[in-house]
């Protein structure tokens, strides 16, 4: 999951911003792009991508910093698969 | 008398549930009586339970929470269909929109509890509270702010042109803290608020418009709604967006009922023994209104298509729809004055107010200025790709 998620949030980025070079362990706001309407789109993106809804206490800066903790977060909120 | 207009087959019931039921409420408890809305300067409070009665303030809200669940695309067209009537009254569903959307989407629990039942049933009426008398459409320019006291908030600052800020019973206030810009719930009664009416106003004149001011204003800790920090930005963000979806809705229905006021018009009118109607720049000036009423309407559409999905891209989806829809409306309403000649000056006919209001709908929930460079940012990013 995580690894799909962070392949996934990373193109979403990538197709909002195409002219900067990024990767998965790139702080997002450091390279100063990131405004409150592309906040809102990306908050929309993973909740409809993958199905999860993010709670007010999980909306923090460190949880969408970079694609990695994006997946991470993604992995928290989705249940876990049967038998697991 | 409608012209290009969805044809309606469902028959009204009690509930405003769709389009047929809000276009029959409409016709029967708001257009007849609009100018004089204007003329009041108010909404009359037996129509504010009326819209109660019909469950029109928050029905998107889900089941539980006092709402009827209806989508965003139906929303749109309930918001359409009372724009048609009276540009105020949609401003008042607007806003209050706009806090029940907010209370839903970021409230907590206790928040939810508190505050949705009783603003779907409208026995709270909400508004919203952004613009400032220095600041606007640059809501990063508000000077507004929230001081963390105690465990709470202090509130200090000044909101102006706020829409239903003479009735409403909670305002949503948006202030600065040390972290954001965050959105707060101020019950009316609460010590240290005040409200001054602005009486003149170019259009939306039964908007019952407000300067709200708050001067020391202490609050619970469960005042904050949506998160604090960087993300609390986002609270605004998406409550103007669904402001401007309801205003780009409005903005349609604004010029369907210039067009049914022109056809109408056209149709009674002679000038030199022929009808109005007969003559062809009349003709071309009402065929670019229907062109531009379908157009505005599937644009609305598509951006409540979208929110419905829960797709990002309704975001700007609903900027293109609201700037189509303003400009046409406001263009629209200038040459349904011009057919109605003298006429259209004065208080006999729609097309006056319908022309002060559109104006107010290129301003509000982001000016078409900004619509506009964050609509070529986004064009010129796809170009990119």
């Amino acid at each position: 999951m995580s690894d799909t998620a962070q392949a996934q949030i990373l193109t979403f980025i990538r197709g909002r911003y195409p002219q900067v070079e990024i990767d998965a362990a790139q702080d997002i706001f450091q390279l100063g792009f990131v405004n409150s309407l592309f906040a809102m789109e990306l908050v929309m993106f993973v909740e409809k991508t993958f199905g999860v809804t993010i709670p007010n206490d999980e909306l923090q800066l460190d949880h969408f910093r970079t694609a990695d903790s994006m997946a991470a977060l993604v992995g928290r909120l989705s249940p876990a698969p049967a038998g697991v | 008398m409608t012209v290009a207009a969805p044809v309606l087959l469902a028959p009204p019931g009690d509930q405003v549930r769709d389009r047929a039921a809000a276009r029959a409420f409409v016709d029967t408890h708001i257009t007849p009586h609009a100018n004089g809305f204007e003329r009041a300067g108010a909404v009359p409070e037996d129509l504010l339970d009326r819209i109660g009665a019909a469950g029109l303030w928050a029905p998107f809200l889900p089941v539980e929470d006092g709402g009827a669940g209806i989508d965003m695309v139906t929303l749109g067209e309930l918001h359409e269909e009372v724009g048609r009537g009276c540009s105020s009254v949609r401003s008042l569903l607007t806003v209050h929109t706009m806090v029940s959307w907010t209370v839903r989407r970021w409230g907590t629990a206790a928040q939810r509890e508190r505050w949705a039942g009783v603003l779907a049933r409208g026995e709270a009426l909400g508004a919203f509270c952004l613009s400032e008398p220095e600041a606007g459409s640059d809501a990063a320019g508000i000077s507004t702010r929230a001081v963390p006291a105690g465990g709470g908030w202090v509130l200090d600052g000044v909101k102006k042109w706020i829409t239903g800020g003479q009735r409403a019973d909670v305002f949503l206030v948006f202030a600065k803290t040390d972290a954001s810009i965050g959105a707060f719930l101020v019950p009316r009664d609460t010590p240290g608020v005040e409200v001054r009416p602005i009486p003149e106003i170019l259009g939306t004149r039964a908007s019952m418009l407000a300067e709200v001011s708050f001067r020391g204003v202490r609050l619970d800790g469960d005042a904050l709604v949506g998160p604090s920090g960087f993300t609390a930005g986002m609270v605004l963000t998406g409550t103007l967006d669904l402001g401007r979806y309801s205003v780009a809705c409005g903005s349609v229905g604004i010029i369907q009922a210039c067009l049914d006021a022109c056809a109408d018009y056209t149709s009674r009118r002679r000038v030199g023994g022929e009808l109005l109607r007969t003559m062809p720049l009349i003709q071309a000036k009402v065929s670019d209104m229907v062109t531009d009423v379908r157009a505005a309407r599937m644009l609305c559409a598509e951006a409540g298509r979208l929110k419905d999905a829960g797709e990002a891209s309704t975001l700007m989806a609903t900027w293109v729809a609201k700037y189509f829809a303003s400009t046409a409306a406001a263009r629209h309403a200038s040459e349904a004055v011009q057919i109605h000649g003298a006429n259209g000056c004065g208080d006999d006919y729609p097309v006056a107010r319908l022309y002060r209001d559109a104006k107010v709908m290129e301003i509000i929930e982001g000016s078409n200025e900004v619509q506009r460079m964050t609509i070529a940012g986004e064009a010129y990013r796809e170009m990119t790709r």
